[in-house]
């Protein structure tokens, strides 16, 4: 339940060398993903508007994240006089450091033998797992908020505001739909989860938790945590039209790299928790060769195709207004989040039971939304605004 | 530091405690001497993540993650919010006592917190007998036997607390709403007949 086989024979010399290389691996991975991920999303928003996009540095231009990289590593590190010094230079570690310590509860593989030791192929895999996401998430805030308030200026304390409310009202919603997955594999490890959603429907369905819980937790999951990470359209943090560059207008040089690093980090490491969590992570057929490769290929082309989904959706969707985006917070992915959950309890119970419970709930949210309207029409009345008189209430 | 080696506690363990202690003290200490609002909360952060680390140590895994979600996740973000909302310029003079007596009866709670502290972490009344309610020998990890005893034994506590909250939550949003102005019964005939209206539109 949730626990290395490393480490059942106690720690030795061998089980230490392994975590370390494991370690060193998955940061090694990560880093290089990213600087393919910059180089592939700004390519391909490139494509979708009709343009070319970097293509000097390398073939491809496969090089223009190293060389930003190393210009920005050269250019002056400017410290605002108004700033809180050291509040502004801890700021990017603590938005760059969760992002990377949530990859390593990520099974990227299935489990191999080693040096005569068997280990999964994850960093690690503590029996909390997934509520790890949950508490770094919760960690990668401060990295926004004071980055915005520590900047001393005024755009970034905005976008650090807005940062710290809509994360924590994202996170509710993110946290009720992990929910929804945890109950139907009774375990919290993320190693578990994937196990769990080995085998197939019919033979060729298979049996992965966005079709085990229907969709409805995956999409709230989706929204919620892009915004989380503050990627489009949910990025009113650095909205550039109304903030000039929201939480880092302040940041030059290396400090901005690492938030630049950190957030495409986080596209990385997100993308590959929606395809651990509801998408069978790293399993699939084997389809020739060893064994121990195909899990890590499936798991590469299920993250890839997450990767190709956020920069279309940033190339494609609008940013939302701010209070949209709270709306869309508080009014629908938290309630809905909360009775798919009682509908997906009661389907564990029974059926029927389930299928009740999913009528009343339908029931209950039109009561419920009927309300709302009668409510603010009352409010509108109240302060004397128009009332949409003979027209349809929203 | 002689009895704990003296007791036999692994030297892993015994390094990790020192150095969580530690930063819970100085973070502890970093609350209350800190100038500047923010500083404080920041340090209240590293106390609340290395009494996290003493969790896992532990093995109270669940607790930790609970402790890092809800206190440092969620609790001191709001402070750091109303902090950042209402900002920190205003200079408080901490000699004036707002209270008369203010100190003494500081100093008076603190004490008898301290010793109700060290009674009840010796007495069983308040939590059952300590230590036996998660097992460390049993096989199933400790978040199924949190689970377990939260839903079974101490069924009716967890309820109540949940009503707690709860009561808590409709306060919250009653307080709010009263500072709306009543509508008038003037205002009551207009939305009423506003209503009729509207049903008949559809």
């Amino acid at each position: 339940m949730g626990a290395d086989p490393l480490f059942s024979h106690g720690i030795t010399l061998t089980v230490l060398l392994i975590v370390v290389i494991k370690v060193v691996v998955a940061f090694a991975a990560l880093l290089v993903s990213v600087l393919l991920m910059i180089w592939f999303e700004r390519k391909l928003i490139s494509d979708m508007q009709n343009r070319i996009g970097p293509n000097r540095a390398g073939p491809f231009g496969i090089l223009q994240t190293l060389a930003d990289g190393i210009k920005l590593f050269f250019k002056e590190d400017l410290i605002p006089d108004s700033a809180d010094r050291a509040v502004f230079k801890i700021a990017p570690y603590l938005s760059l450091i969760p992002a990377f310590l949530v990859f390593t509860i990520v099974p990227v593989g299935g489990i191999v033998h080693i040096f005569g030791h068997t280990t999964e192929l994850q960093v690690a895999d503590p029996p909390m797992g997934i509520l790890f996401l949950l508490a770094m998430s919760s960690i990668s805030v401060y990295g926004v908020t004071l980055a915005g308030w520590g900047s001393g200026s005024k755009y970034p304390l905005l976008g650090g505001v807005r940062a710290t409310a809509q994360m924590i009202s994202y996170e509710a919603a993110m946290g009720l739909s992990i929910a929804a997955v945890v109950l139907i594999t009774g375990s919290l490890s993320t190693r578990d989860i994937v196990t769990s959603q080995i085998g197939t429907y019919l033979g060729f369905i298979p049996k992965w938790n966005i079709i085990r819980l229907g969709v409805v937790p995956f999409v709230i999951f989706l929204a919620a945590i892009t915004a989380e990470m503050n990627r489009p359209p949910f990025d009113l943090v650095e909205a550039e039209s109304e903030l000039v560059g929201g939480f880092h207008t302040e940041y030059s040089s290396l400090r901005f790299a690492l938030f630049y690093l950190a957030e495409f980090m986080n596209t990385v490491t997100m993308s590959a928790i929606i395809v651990t969590l509801f998408f069978g992570g790293a399993s699939g057929p084997t389809l020739f060769g060893p064994t121990w490769i195909w899990p890590i290929i499936w798991f590469l082309i299920k993250t890839g195709v997450f990767l190709f989904f956020y920069v279309w959706v940033r190339a494609a969707l609008p940013r939302l207004r701010y209070d949209q985006l709270m709306s869309l917070g508080w009014k629908v992915l938290i309630p809905a989040s909360l009775a798919w959950f009682l509908i997906i309890a009661a389907m564990q119970v029974s059926t029927y039971l389930g299928f009740g419970v999913f009528v009343l709930v339908l029931i209950l949210a039109t009561l419920l939304s009927r309300a709302g309207d009668v409510g603010r029409l009352g409010d509108r009345v109240r302060f004397g605004q128009p009332t949409n008189h003979g027209k349809e209430v929203e | 530091m002689i009895d704990l080696l003296a007791t036999q506690i692994a030297l892993p363990d015994l390094i990790t405690f020192v150095v969580s202690a530690i930063a819970i003290v100085l973070g502890a200490l970093g609350v209350i001497l800190m100038r500047n609002p923010v500083h404080s909360a920041l340090m209240m952060i590293l106390t609340l993540f290395a009494v996290a680390v003493l969790f896992v140590e532990q093995n109270a895994q669940f607790l930790a993650a609970v402790q890092v979600i809800v206190y440092a996740g969620a609790i001191v973000v709001l402070f750091l919010f109303v902090i950042m909302l209402l900002g920190v310029d205003k200079k408080e003079d901490l000699r004036k006592e707002k209270l008369r007596g203010q100190r003494p009866l500081a100093i008076f709670a603190v004490v008898v917190i301290f010793a109700e502290i060290l009674t009840l972490s010796r007495g069983t009344w308040a939590t059952g007998a300590h230590g036996t309610v998660l097992s460390t020998t049993s096989h199933s990890s400790n978040v199924v036997q949190l689970a377990q005893s939260i839903f079974t034994t101490y069924l009716l506590p967890f309820e109540a607390t949940s009503v707690l909250l709860i009561i808590a939550v409709i306060g919250a949003v009653v307080l709010v709403r009263q500072s709306d102005q009543k509508p008038l019964e003037k205002d009551a005939a207009v939305f009423q007949t506003e209503l009729t209206s509207e049903s008949e539109a559809k």
